[in-house]
């Protein structure tokens, strides 16, 4: 095969893997933009794949099937909202116990869905016209499903919204310092309710596009650790909506990759590079001169209570 | 000072042991009382779904014994975290160190040439360093390079998942073993023996408990203890009484994962005889210690309880695939459960509930008592 047209598919299947992860990666800064650590990501993405499955195999609409995933992520936010932002519970604990609740239930629930190929897909797309583009065509236009675009077209608009709009500012003044905001007369508790919850209907999508789309059929743990790529992801993301975009195309090129070079590696050694060069990844950016750049909300993890410093 | 009816919510600083007790173990009656809706989703009698597990778990030693069996990883890791937790540490990665502490152990039990009665406790050597170094890597990037400990101690879990399953699948699959990843079987010199008509490998389950009491008095008792509890309280502190964090942080995980290897040397030496498959051989205990060491609250005697109790619900799982026929995914929802009802008690432990008579509030009076 001639290397043009391995690179070409190759940054197209990238791109085509990095969707979950970057659907995922945008609903994480959110909600730690405003202070809310959800280790639960990996819970709700599951959660998510396995609605959508679910829903599509039964009603024959993905699009039902993603709406649905999106509504179970949220809700599954939503209990993460409860705990951490109104019991004041610990985000970590509380974000663990979402995953572990999550993976179970749908690891339950999905026993009797094992294994049946989806009847109707999620379909990929050939963009008219820009499709023919030599290169840039088969890369970016042909064989992409529609969340491909909604998802970068998202990353723009939520960088928009949350730089450049007023309520960006309430958002990120909830995250940087609470009793401030407060002051200010924006309600903390709202504020972080609504980021983590639309968190967790990203998620949830970004789980259904595994199990609708991707690859359509549910499998068990189908997720593999996505979801803790994702809050890896944030991180190196600098909490930008925008760097997610390479971030999440990075890394989707990375399990690609684990798939395409099985001719010259063992597999279960590729397999583990996602996660290798995450943690590479975050070292390197943590190193020297990067480090200023990657500074977490300030009041990221620390409930809020009124009154209190 | 709030008011409820007839009750009157006081907040207190510090939860008296009571208080501790009494919630945990709400949380816990809640979180089985949450789960009966599975039980209803499987179109059974949630009650008599209880009464019989009891009956089958505690019905004969051989059967209880396997409450001990799958408690003993429990107790190993969950110590290991009380400890890495009190220095606020977050030690994800137990399951990772578990299962390299069990690729060490493998190591030397098939490809070593010792003397067999050197066996065993290189063993358990072997598994006690490799998970404790599996463990002191994140402790380094996060004080060197600024990497947080969740994701760092998370990934190191799937990056040892893979690299035990390649090892299975390629260079150590057993010649003799055919179609199977598995590991040729251990000699006998690198078993471990059990207590009469049960699988309960005696020696790792000392072990635990020994384990469980050093690091008791080693928080409690000596300075090493004391910088652990100073770092994990206040990190500006801490800077201020000149603590060597990178000291502190190391020797607490290499300690933490180095009795999450010793857990998986006994997986393997005691159970399997051989390395297989990580979901063989953990099944989750690093993921379930966490919950193990937060329901024991940092303290490392505590956690050979709590271990006891999850040692039951894995137990309970058995039981419930083999003699009711429902999966075992069961368990993973109850421990979710049972962590998300602990985290959301939490708050009440710091609110004293006491029953007063309404006063009537005259205008002027300072502080009324109904707001």
């Amino acid at each position: 095969m001639d290397w043009t047209s391995w690179v070409i598919s190759t940054v197209s299947r990238a791109l085509a893997f990095g969707v979950p992860l970057l659907w995922g990666t945008l609903g994480e800064i959110y909600a730690e933009r405003a202070g809310v650590v959800n280790l639960g990501v990996e819970g709700m993405m599951i959660l998510g794949a396995f609605m959508a499955f679910a829903v599509t195999q039964s009603v024959g609409s993905p699009g039902l099937g993603l709406f649905c995933a999106a509504m179970v992520g949220g809700v599954a936010a939503l209990v993460h909202a409860f705990l951490t932002v109104t019991l004041r519970a610990n985000q970590y604990v509380a974000g663990l116990a979402l995953s572990m609740f999550g993976l179970g239930l749908a690891g339950l629930l999905g026993r009797g869905w094992e294994g049946k190929p989806l009847s109707s897909t999620l379909p990929y797309l050939t963009v008219p016209g820009l499709s023919r583009i030599p290169v840039l065509g088969p890369m970016l236009f042909q064989d992409q499903t529609v969340l491909t675009y909604i998802g970068l077209v998202l990353a723009v608009l939520l960088w928009i919204l949350l730089f450049r709009t007023r309520w960006g500012v309430a958002i990120r003044s909830v995250g940087e310092n609470p009793a401030t905001a407060d002051a200010l007369g924006i309600n903390v508790t709202l504020v972080r309710y609504l980021c983590v919850v639309f968190g967790g209907l990203l998620a949830g999508v970004g789980g259904g596009y595994l199990s609708v789309a991707y690859r359509p059929a549910w499998t068990e743990g189908m997720t593999a650790g996505m979801g803790w790529i994702v809050i890896a992801l944030t991180i190196f993301a600098a909490w930008d909506p925008l760097q997610a975009i390479w971030g999440a195309f990075f890394f989707g090129a990375l399990y690609h990759l684990s798939y395409r070079l099985q001719a010259f590696l063992a597999p279960e050694l590729l397999k583990l590079m996602p996660y290798f060069f995450a943690v590479v990844v975050l070292a390197a950016s943590g190193f020297g001169r990067a480090r200023w750049r990657r500074r977490a909300p300030a009041a990221l993890g620390v409930p809020y209570v009124r009154g209190e410093r | 000072m709030k008011r409820l009816g007839p009750f009157v919510l006081e907040p207190r600083l510090a939860p008296s042991r009571a208080a501790v007790l009494g919630v945990s173990l709400g949380a816990v009656i809640l979180a089985l009382l949450l789960a009966s809706v599975v039980f209803y989703g499987y179109g059974r009698n949630p009650w008599q779904a209880y009464v019989q597990i009891g009956r089958g778990v505690f019905g004969s030693w051989p059967s209880f014994s396997e409450v001990l069996r799958r408690a003993i990883p429990l107790i190993l890791c969950g110590v290991g975290l009380t400890l890495a937790f009190k220095a606020q540490f977050w030690n994800i990665g137990a399951e990772g160190q578990l299962l390299a502490g069990a690729v060490a152990a493998t190591g030397v039990a098939l490809f070593l040439p010792v003397p067999e009665v050197w066996r065993l406790p290189l063993m358990f050597l072997s598994g006690f360093l490799a998970g404790g170094i599996w463990a002191v890597l994140p402790a380094l990037l996060r004080v060197k390079f600024a990497v947080n400990d969740v994701i760092s101690t998370l990934m190191l879990n799937y990056i040892m998942i893979y690299i035990v399953e390649w090892l299975v699948h390629g260079p150590w699959k057993g010649p003799t073993m055919r179609g199977f990843a598995y590991t040729d079987a251990f000699p006998m010199s690198a078993r471990l023996s059990y207590l009469p008509q049960t699988r309960v490998h005696w020696l790792t389950l000392a072990l635990g408990i020994g384990a469980a009491l050093v690091a008791a008095v080693l928080l409690a008792r000596t300075r090493f203890g004391y910088e652990v509890r100073v770092v994990g309280q206040s990190t500006e502190a801490a800077r201020y009484a000149g603590i060597n964090f990178t000291a502190v942080f190391a020797l607490v995980m290499l300690l933490s994962g180095g009795l999450a290897g010793l857990a998986g040397v006994g997986e393997v030496a005691g159970i399997h005889w051989r390395l297989r498959s990580p979901a063989h051989i953990s099944m989750g205990y690093g993921y379930t210690a966490i919950i193990v060491a937060w329901l024991a609250r940092g303290s490392p005697l505590a956690a050979i309880f709590t271990a006891l109790l999850f040692g039951l619900i894995f137990a309970a799982g058995d039981y419930m695939k083999t003699a009711l026929n429902l999966p075992f995914q069961i368990t993973g929802v109850f421990n979710g459960l049972i962590l998300f009802c602990l985290i959301s008690f939490d708050i009440l432990m710091f609110w004293r509930v006491r029953l007063s008579k309404r006063e009537k509030a005259w205008i002027g009076q300072a502080g009324s008592s109904a707001r």
